[in-house]
C-alpha cells in the first residue's frame, strides 16, 4: 500500500550537502501499521514528507497503492494526495475556523458538495468524539481535543492511508494513550494502512506491527515489533528498548547488589511467557534463582516479558539450567559473567 | 449670538465640506491602494525563495520598487510626481490629482503590511491543505489570507491613518480637505478656532477608525 524503494533526500545548505534520508525502503502492506523510530534530527519528518512529496526525495521512487507517484503530473499528484491523510505534532489546524469549519473547508475546497460535506463533517466527529465541540474554536480546545479534530479533518476524505508525523508528541501521556487508540480503532474500522513517525517507544509498543529504526537517514534495524522487543541487535534499538522497561541492571548496581555468579537476563515472548519455566529451572537443576528486577511489556501483537536474574549455583548446573531455558523457547543474554 | 453660534454659522458648512473632501480622497485612493497593495503583498510573498512561485527576479523587483517609493516622503512625492499624475488623470490639481500620488504613497505601504501579515500564518496549516490535495490557487485565498485577516486588519488601519496625514498635505495641490483647511485658515490667516475644530475633529476620526479596526481585528482573531 506504502511502499518506498532506495528512497534518498539530499539537501543543499551553504553549499555543504546534507543527506537527511540515505536509501530507504519501506513497505507497508493494506491494513498494517509501521513506525519508524529514532532520534531528533534522525531525519524521520524528512522521511514522511517524502512519502506524500511535500519533500521531493532526490533519488528512489515511492508507490501508493502501486502506483508509481514520483514522477506524476502536479494535476494528478494533487488526486493522489487526495487519498493520504496526514496528521502532524502541531495539529496544523485554521485557528480562524471552528471545529465543523476546519473540517468542512478543506472538503468544500475539493469540491464535495453542501449535502455530502455536512455528512462527513457529522460523520467523522462523532468518530472522533467530538459533536459538541463543533462550534468551538482550536484556542478553545486541549492539545487532544485539537488532535482528535485534525484526524477527523484527515479521515473526513476517507483516504486509503494515514501518514502521522509525531502525532502524540507534544501530549501528556495519558492523551497520548486515548489518540493511539483512536488510530487503533480507525486501523480497525476503516482499514486504513498506517506509516508513523515518532520519538516514543511507547506509540511502537502499542500500535506497530513492524518497526524501523531510523538513525543518520538510514534505517538500522527492522522487523516485527515482536522481534525488535525480543533481540534488538543495535545499541540504538536496545536504547530506545530501555526507555520503556529496565532492560539492565547498571555495574555499580550489580556490585552492590553483592552478588557472585552470572547475571542473566532472561526474555519470554509468545507461549514462553505463560510457562513457569524458572520455578521448573529450580526444580531440575541444583540452582537457585534470585529475580533482581522484572517487567512485563503489551505490545499489540503479543506480549514480551524481561527478568533479570541472578543464578546461585555451580557453574556447570547454571550452564544447564540456561540451557534448558534456551529449549524452552526463552532467550538468554547474559549480563555479567562469572568472577 | 454668542461666540460658539457664530463660528458654528460661519464656518460648519466650510469644515463640512472639507471633512467630506478628506474621506472622498481617503475613500478613492484607498480603495485603489488596497487593491494594488494586497496584489503586491501576496505577489512578493509568493515569488519569495521557497514559495509557491518563488522567482527571484520578480522578488527582488518588487522589493526594489517598494523600497524606493517607501524611501520618498509624501511631500516629494507629491511634486516628484506631477508628470505621472498628470498622465494617468489628466490633471495634477484637485482631488482627481491628489488621488494618485495618494495610491502611490500607500499602496506600497499596504503591501508592505500584507507581506507581514501573510507571512505570520503559520507554514504547517499551508502544509497540511498542500497535503491534502487542495490547488494552490485556494490555499491562497481560503487558507492564507482568512489566517491573515486578522493582522490584514490592523495592517489597513494602520494605512488609513497614514493616509489621512498624506491627504492634509495634499491639500498643497488644491485637493481641499481637513488638512488644507487647517493650513489655510488656522495658520495662514491665524483663525485658531479653525485650527483647532480641524484638529479635534481629525482626533476624533483617528479614534473611530482605529477603534473600529481594533474591534473588527480582535472580532476576526479567534485565539
Ligand atoms: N528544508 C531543509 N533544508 C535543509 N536541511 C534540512 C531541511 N529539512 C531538514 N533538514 C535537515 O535534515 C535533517 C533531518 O531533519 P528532520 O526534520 O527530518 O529530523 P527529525 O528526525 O524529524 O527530527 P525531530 O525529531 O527533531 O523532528 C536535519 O539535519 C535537518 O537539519
Ligand atoms: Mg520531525
Amino acid at each position: 500500500m506504502i511502499k518506498l524503494e532506495h528512497v534518498t533526500k539530499k539537501f543543499e545548505v551553504n553549499k555543504k550537502t546534507i543527506t537527511a534520508v540515505n536509501d530507504v525502503n519501506i513497505d507497508v502492506k493494506k491494513g498494517e501499521i509501521h513506525g519508524v523510530i529514532g532520534y531528533s534530527g534522525a531525519g524521520k519528518s524528512t522521511l514522511i514528507r517524502c512519502v506524500n512529496l511535500l519533500e521531493k526525495p532526490t533519488e528512489g521512487d515511492i508507490y501508493i497503492n502501486n502506483q508509481k507517484i514520483t514522477d506524476l503530473s502536479p494535476n494528478n499528484l494533487r488526486t493522489v494526495r487526495t487519498k493520504i491523510g496526514m496528521i502532524f505534532q502541531g495539529f496544523n489546524l485554521l485557528k480562524t475556523a471552528t471545529v465543523y469549519d476546519n473540517i468542512a473547508l478543506p472538503l468544500k475546497l475539493l469540491g464535495f458538495d453542501k449535502k455530502e460535506v455536512k455528512k462527513r463533517v457529522e460523520k467523522y466527529l462523532k468518530i472522533v468524539n467530538l459533536e459538541d465541540k463543533a462550534n468551538n474554536y482550536p484556542a478553545q480546545l486541549s492539545g487532544g481535543q485539537k488532535q482528535r479534530v485534525a484526524i477527523a479533518r484527515a479521515l473526513s476524505q476517507e483516504p486509503e492511508v494515514l501518514l502521522s508525523d509525531e502525532a502524540t508528541s507534544a501530549l501528556d501521556p495519558e492523551t497520548t494513550e486515548s489518540i493511539l487508540d483512536l488510530l487503533l480503532k480507525i486501523n480497525k474500522e476503516f482499514g486504513i494502512t498506517i506509516l508513523l513517525i515518532t520519538h516514543e517507544m511507547n506509540v511502537i509498543q502499542k500500535v506497530c506491527d513492524y518497526v524501523y529504526v531510523l538513525e543518520s537517514g538510514q534505517i538500522v534495524e527492522q522487523g516485527s515489533t515482536i522481534d525488535l522487543f525480543t533481540s534488538p541487535q543495535q545499541p540504538t534499538t536496545k536504547k530506545f528498548l530501555s526507555t520503556i522497561s529496565q532492560r539492565n541492571l547498571s555495574n555499580s548496581l550489580i556490585e552492590q547488589l553483592n552478588v557472585t555468579g552470572s547475571v542473566t537476563r532472561l526474555t519470554f515472548v509468545g507461549e514462553s511467557t505463560g510457562k513457569p519455566a524458572l520455578a521448573e529451572v529450580s526444580k531440575l537443576f541444583n540452582v537457585t534463582p534470585n529475580i533482581l528486577t522484572a517487567n512485563i511489556i503489551e505490545l499489540k501483537n503479543g506480549v514480551v516479558g524481561n527478568i533479570v536474574i541472578h543464578l546461585n549455583g555451580n557453574s556447570q548446573d547454571v550452564n544447564k539450567a540456561l540451557q534448558y531455558l534456551e529449549e524452552q523457547g526463552v532467550h538468554t543474554e547474559q549480563l555479567r559473567g562469572e568472577n | 449670538m454668542n461666540r460658539y453660534e457664530r463660528f458654528v454659522d460661519q464656518w460648519l458648512p466650510i469644515i463640512w465640506k472639507a471633512v467630506l473632501e478628506t474621506f472622498q480622497m481617503v475613500g478613492i485612493s484607498l480603495l485603489f491602494a488596497v487593491v494594488i497593495g494586497i496584489a503586491l503583498g501576496i505577489l512578493v510573498v509568493l515569488t519569495r525563495p521557497g514559495q509557491a512561485l518563488a522567482n527571484k527576479f520578480v522578488y527582488q523587483i518588487i522589493n526594489l520598487i517598494i523600497n524606493i517609493v517607501r524611501s520618498v516622503p509624501f511631500i516629494i512625492l507629491l511634486f516628484f510626481i506631477l508628470p505621472f499624475t498628470k498622465a494617468i488623470v489628466d490633471t495634477t490639481i484637485g482631488v482627481r490629482g491628489a488621488i494618485v500620488p495618494l495610491v502611490v504613497y500607500t499602496a506600497p505601504y499596504i503591501a508592505r503590511l500584507i507581506e507581514s501579515a501573510l507571512l505570520e500564518v503559520d507554514a504547517g496549516v499551508v502544509e497540511a491543505y498542500t497535503a491534502m490535495g487542495v490547488k494552490t490557487r485556494k490555499i491562497i485565498w481560503n487558507v492564507i489570507l482568512r489566517e491573515a485577516r486578522p493582522s490584514i486588519i490592523l495592517g489597513l488601519t494602520i494605512a488609513t491613518v497614514s493616509l489621512i496625514g498624506a491627504t492634509a498635505m495634499a491639500g498643497m495641490v488644491g485637493a481641499g480637505g481637513l488638512g488644507d483647511l487647517a493650513y489655510r485658515f488656522g495658520y495662514l490667516r491665524y483663525e485658531v478656532d479653525v485650527m483647532y475644530a480641524t484638529v479635534f475633529l481629525l482626533i476624533v476620526i483617528v479614534q473611530i477608525i482605529q477603534s473600529f479596526g481594533n474591534r473588527l481585528a480582535a472580532k476576526l482573531k479567534k485565539d
